[in-house]
């Protein structure tokens, strides 16, 4: 579904991504552990396009199609999706009309709102006062609508409380097809800091990002149980 | 001559050259105000040739869910109905004949010397309306007016008036256009509002001018207690010059004015309007918003609102969005608290779309200039909810061209 080939990305003129390198098969779903600051967002704007992320080296395979310097509407006509950790919000603009925007099939999203909670905010200015954990729904309900191939959920967990959470991280499990086995095509990549949203993934591998490189890859639950324990330092000495 | 008393007569002639502080000052004698001479179409001929145009303006030639209707062309009136009882539309020359010259409303709000464009208003006046609704009337239905210009370098001298009498509730939709054939013209309108005791006025104006035209609409509205006055002003197409100030006074307890306007300035055209409000009684309320987008053209956004008793509120919003290079959008926002405790604040922001939410909308499928232009239609559409569907296409349209000028 995806590969990256020893990425190097500057934001500003600094140089953030260090020759980043891995790939996602269909199915799978793939956990990206790091401190702040590591590079771990810069690696999904990248991914998904954002002109402020200048590759410099390196490239992005998606589906077998160089996308490295593809702009983001036709990434996600490629079929990527992702939730922003922090979208903008975007005055005038209802949050029914941006489902509107995703919602291609035109199919009834009504029940698919209610179930997340969210049918009063549809039409409130999209983001504008929204909580934490009401961004993070209006995100979810986006993607349910926009329904890609390749999901990125930027730290889904971020301000959401515990009940929240929950319906987060069912939701989650959905988009990324992890009731399914066999047929399961749906790739995913996910940013986490407080591993909550582990509990609903069955994550296939983890890694952890230290100054925009890749330094450990292996069973996320491990690696999540290890970060806890020890902290970041011992993951850059890769002990799993 | 015959409507004006005669210090009225004095004080105009003595303004005949008075500037207006603000915006460019226009050669009267540049246009041709010659009501005898000048070839008026019929209103059937005007409605084959400019249908559009009149849509555009937001008046619908059927007189469709209308409560009444009111079209001049130049000097001359073209069509005026009434459907409904309760509201009075008529011509304005035909009013002053029929209530003894208005003492009560004619020239009691806007003086005849503000500047030279009221002066010429008043010493070559044309006509106008003169729409009323009578005390506790409540109309469902929207009277629609149209001010319309067919001839080259034509001067329009036009005086309106509007009384919505104690507990009564009006809307009105007011357009301004030009045919399409037309290119220069001048319009000067001069509009008294008068809203009484606990009556409600909504005012959506839409200016459709041609693209050399030059107006200068001077209004002033008086709101009595417990009163409502709420202003809609659009203008999306290319005009050589606007210049306007509207004007309300709050004159009783309670009353409330809310003056929302979106324009847009495509390259050529200068706008120079704002909002003026005195709040002189208590609880009285205020909130002007204006969203200015320039897609090269200048716009001046003023806005002033003066509190002149402790217990009024009131907020002041110019927001601008620059789309081009070039053009100029100017804020200009002021607050004048003239008594301990009153509430006003502004906010006023410059500034250009963000690249961060052009492509978090992307994210969600859109192309560069879709996600433009929806951003850009929000930012417009945050003052003016419920714009008619012909609008909305003008809209559309400039949204389109929101890439040019090196976006």
């Amino acid at each position: 579904m995806l590969t990256v080939e020893d990425l190097w990305v500057d934001v500003g003129g600094k140089q953030v991504l260090k020759g980043v390198n891995f790939e996602i098969p269909d199915g799978r779903t793939h956990i990206l552990f790091g401190k702040n600051g590591s590079g771990k967002t810069t690696l999904l704007l990248t991914l998904i396009g954002f002109s402020a992320y200048e590759v410099v080296q390196g490239r992005i395979l998606f589906k077998g199609i160089d996308i490295t310097r593809m702009p983001v509407n036709e990434r996600v006509q490629l079929g990527m999706g992702v939730s922003f950790q922090r979208p903008p919000a975007v005055r005038g603009l209802l949050t029914r009309q941006m489902a509107d925007i995703c919602n291609r099939s035109g199919a009834d999203y009504k029940e698919l709102a209610e179930r997340l909670n969210f049918t009063d905010f549809l039409d409130r200015e999209l983001n504008v006062g929204f909580s934490g954990g009401e961004m993070k729904r209006s995100e979810m309900l986006q993607l349910m609508l926009q329904k890609p191939d390749f999901i990125m959920l930027d730290e889904p967990e971020s301000g959401v409380d515990i009940e929240n959470m929950h319906l987060i991280g069912k939701v989650a499990s959905e988009l990324l097809e992890r009731h399914l086995n066999r047929t399961r095509k749906r790739s995913g990549l996910i940013i986490t800091h407080t591993g909550y949203i582990l509990d609903y993934l069955n994550a296939d591998l983890g890694y952890v990002m230290i100054d925009g490189a890749i330094v450990c890859s292996g069973n996320p639950y491990q690696i999540f149980s290890t970060i806890n324990e020890k902290g970041f330092e011992e993951c850059a000495n890769c002990t799993i | 001559m015959y409507y004006l008393s005669e210090q009225q007569r004095v004080l105009a002639e003595g303004a005949r050259d008075k500037a207006c502080p603000f915006g460019e000052d226009i050669n009267l004698d540049a246009y041709i105000h010659d009501p005898d001479h000048d070839q008026v179409p019929t209103y059937d001929e005007l409605v084959a040739e400019e249908r559009e145009t009149l849509v555009k303006a937001g008046f619908d030639v059927g007189d469709h869910d209308r409560a009444a209707s009111f079209l001049q062309v130049n000097h001359a009136i073209g069509h005026c109905c009434r459907k409904v009882e309760g509201v009075e539309v008529m011509p304005m020359r035909q009013a002053l004949e029929l209530y003894d010259s208005l003492p009560e409303y004619w020239w009691q709000a806007v003086d005849v010397d503000a500047d030279k464009y009221t002066a010429k208003v008043a010493l070559d006046f044309d006509n106008g309306y003169f729409i009323r609704a009578l005390a506790g009337t409540k109309t469902t239905l929207p009277v629609q007016t149209c001010l319309f210009m067919s001839s080259e370098k034509v001067l329009q001298n036009v005086h309106n008036i509007i009384v919505v009498e104690e507990g009564a509730e009006l809307e009105i939709i007011s357009g301004c256009a030009t045919s399409h054939q037309m290119k220069q013209g001048l319009h000067l309108g001069v509009s008294e509002l008068y809203i009484k005791k606990n009556a409600r006025l909504s005012f959506t104006m839409i200016h459709h001018w041609g693209e050399e035209v030059v107006t200068r609409p001077r209004t002033v509205v008086q709101v009595d207690e417990g009163g409502t006055y709420i202003s809609n002003y659009i203008s999306m197409k290319k005009v050589r010059s606007l210049q306007m100030y509207p004007t309300a006074y709050l004159r009783g307890r309670g009353g409330t004015v809310r003056f929302n306007s979106v324009v847009a300035a495509p390259a050529g055209s200068h706008l120079d309007m704002g909002s003026r409000v005195y709040l002189s009684h208590p609880e009285c309320r205020a909130e002007v918003i204006s969203r200015a987008v320039s897609f090269g053209g200048d716009i001046v956004a003023r806005g002033h609102l003066v509190g002149e008793d402790p217990a009024v509120k009131a907020h002041l919003e110019c927001h601008g969005l620059m789309l081009s290079r070039r053009g100029l959008i100017h804020a200009i926002p002021e607050l004048e608290g003239r008594a301990a405790g009153v509430e006003m604040s502004h906010e006023a922001a410059v500034g250009k779309i963000a690249r961060e939410e052009v492509e978090y909308l992307m994210a969600r499928g859109l192309s560069e200039e879709e996600a433009t232009s929806t951003i850009v239609r929000g930012f417009l559409n945050v003052a003016i909810e419920g714009l008619p569907a012909s609008l909305q296409k003008d809209l559309d349209e400039l949204m389109a061209r929101s890439n040019e000028g090196g976006m």
